[in-house]
């Protein structure tokens, strides 16, 4: 079967390589060398990484921008897109642009509440939500309808020309209804996400649980699930992440892990290590979404220890047929 | 009901400048109701801007009247002789109230002293909430009963988001995440099966995003024409 987007992302998966993906976020200015700098950190060793889009509610370089600049740089961008910011108009013509512009990634979200930024008193967009993004990103690639029913094309007479997106999602095994959150899965999984990258984890055994769910429920052979990891830089990091992150589960043990290690980075980094060695070993996983938020220098010793690097390298051709 | 608040006593002050008589107008439905513009509220304010204006020592006539609806011509065509008389009408209407006094009216300005918030029902004493989002186009056969439009946060058709938790709402721990009140509720009917269906993106044309709206019946019309209706 032809790829859906060509993307080295999907070429990787699609050869049954467990895959890396690592996080870039923006600035918060119009500086590219900021990109760039991210960039050398992660070029050649991860297979393609997140460019978020506004996150946390705060502006920076919109993620199509940054991601092309990634592009350049030699990083394949997965651009994030969330529902916050953009109605269904603003947000086809921007995956018009972004295909133009050699993306073949998307990530779908809902994204956090404006009131979490720095303009808290944005009004907000939510014109569609992110499993309806999804079926309008299939539906753009699949049968090259905008959502409104009309073609792709620029006249009657011109050529068909829709983008082509590896359509990713996220899932958060941590938020509540516990329940509910294999069930959201597999609503992602109908919509269309090609991929799948979870909120990042701390409580390995409630993740164990969901991922439980997900394989009786067969979704891991539906979709590529990217299990999420963000290493600790400190107990302080730890703290916040348990008290103020909305919809994140880090246990008191972990917590306690890095606050009574001599060094909380080192410990922050081993921890993330062992984590990234068990979900290798987990079924259903695809791969691993390393997100060291502002510590993109971390990537590569990371992966080194797990044993990921070098990166497989992958062509079209050599990925064998879906079956 | 409609729900509104008062505004600031500072701001209604500020946008009274160069007033020197007012006709403090209260409206006898929903926010007297909510207890934010009935007569009893007219009656507080105007005390408070008369106090106000002989603290400040400036010439200040306030007027006091309540009619039943400031949205229903014949209600609102009473506050016109008292208040064509005065240099305007503080309406302690909704919003809706404001505009249709100064479209009736014409002559004389009207200046909102509440902020409308929006429809809502008395859950407890004292404690209004927002439950309809009047977005035209009734969504709650789906989700039984419980409107994710006005109530969640993102207005996600397809919750929750992944930052509900332990039935909160990520935005505020105040705030019940309304897709787990959903999820109990289909729970509590052996409904759950339904949630498993993806919910369509939206027809807001139907509401606000069409422009303004209008609805007209022509059975009612026939009424006021003092036909007989069937
Ligand atoms: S937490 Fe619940 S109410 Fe809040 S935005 Fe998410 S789904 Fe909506």
């Amino acid at each position: 079967m032809d790829m859906k987007s060509g993307s080295n992302l999907e070429k990787m998966l699609a050869a049954g390589h467990f895959a890396v993906t690592a996080e870039l976020g923006p600035p918060k200015s119009a500086d590219a060398k900021a990109v760039s700098k991210k960039c050398r950190y992660l070029k050649g060793i991860v297979e393609a990484a997140n460019i978020t889009d506004n996150q946390t509610a705060i502006v920076r370089m919109s993620s199509i921008a940054g991601g092309v600049l990634a592009l350049k740089r030699g990083v394949e961008p997965v651009v994030q897109m969330t529902c916050r910011d953009r109605n269904r108009l603003a947000m086809q013509s921007d995956i018009l642009g972004a295909h133009a512009l050699g993306v073949r990634n998307l990530l779908c979200l809902s994204g956090d509440h404006q009131k979490f930024g720095n303009h808290p008193t944005a009004k907000n967009v939510f014109d569609i939500d992110s499993i309806q993004l999804i079926q309008m990103v299939k539906e753009m690639r699949d049968d090259r309808l905008f959502m409104c029913g009309e073609e792709i094309r620029n006249t009657p007479k011109a050529p068909i020309v829709e983008p082509r997106m590896f359509i990713g999602a996220a899932a958060n095994p941590f938020a509540d209804p516990f329940a509910f959150r294999v069930v959201r899965l597999a609503k992602k999984v109908e919509a269309g996400a090609d991929f799948i990258q979870t909120q990042c984890i701390y409580d390995m055994d409630r993740f164990r649980e969901w991922m439980r769910q997900v394989v009786d429920r067969g979704l891991h052979e539906r979709t590529a699930i990217l299990a999420g990891v963000t290493p600790l830089k400190s107990a302080g990091m730890a703290r916040y992440m348990r008290d103020n992150v909305p919809g994140l589960s880090v246990p008191d043990s972990v917590v306690e892990r890095i606050a009574g290690a001599k060094k909380g980075s080192d410990e922050g980094i081993a921890f993330c290590v062992e984590q990234i060695e068990e979900l290798k070993e987990m079924e259903g996983i695809a791969g691993v979404h390393l997100m060291a938020i502002e510590w993109e220098q971390k990537v590569e010793q990371i992966l080194e220890a797990t044993g990921l690097l070098p990166r497989p390298k992958v062509e079209a051709d050599e990925a064998p047929e879906e079956g | 009901m409609i729900v509104a608040e008062r505004k600031p006593l500072d701001e209604i002050q500020q946008s009274l400048e160069g007033c020197k008589s007012v006709l403090v107008a209260g409206c006898g439905t929903c926010v007297t109701v909510c207890m934010a513009g009935g007569e009893k509220e007219v009656g507080v304010l105007a005390s408070m801007l008369r106090m106000r204006a002989k603290m400040d020592g400036t010439e200040l006539d306030i007027r006091e009247a309540t009619v039943q609806r400031q949205c229903d011509r014949e209600y609102v065509e009473q506050l016109a002789e008292l208040g064509e008389e005065c240099d305007a009408i503080l309406s302690m209407g909704c919003g809706v109230g404001v505009n249709y006094a100064t479209e009736v009216l014409k002559t004389v300005r009207v200046i909102p002293a509440l902020n409308t918030r929006f429809y809502g029902a008395n859950v407890d004493e004292g404690v209004w909430s927002e439950r309809c989002g009047g977005c035209g186009e009734c969504i709650v056969a789906s989700t039984e009963g419980i409107c994710p439009i006005a109530r969640c946060s993102k207005s996600i058709l397809n919750g929750p988001c992944g930052g509900s938790q332990d039935g909160t709402c990520e935005v505020d721990p105040e705030i019940a995440c309304v897709w787990q009140l959903i999820y109990d509720r289909m729970d509590s009917l052996g409904r759950l099966d339904k949630l498993e269906e993806i919910l369509a993106p939206k027809d807001w044309s139907k509401g606000r995003d069409g422009g303004p709206g209008t609805t007209s019946r022509e059975d009612a019309a026939a009424i006021d024409r003092g036909e007989a209706s069937e």
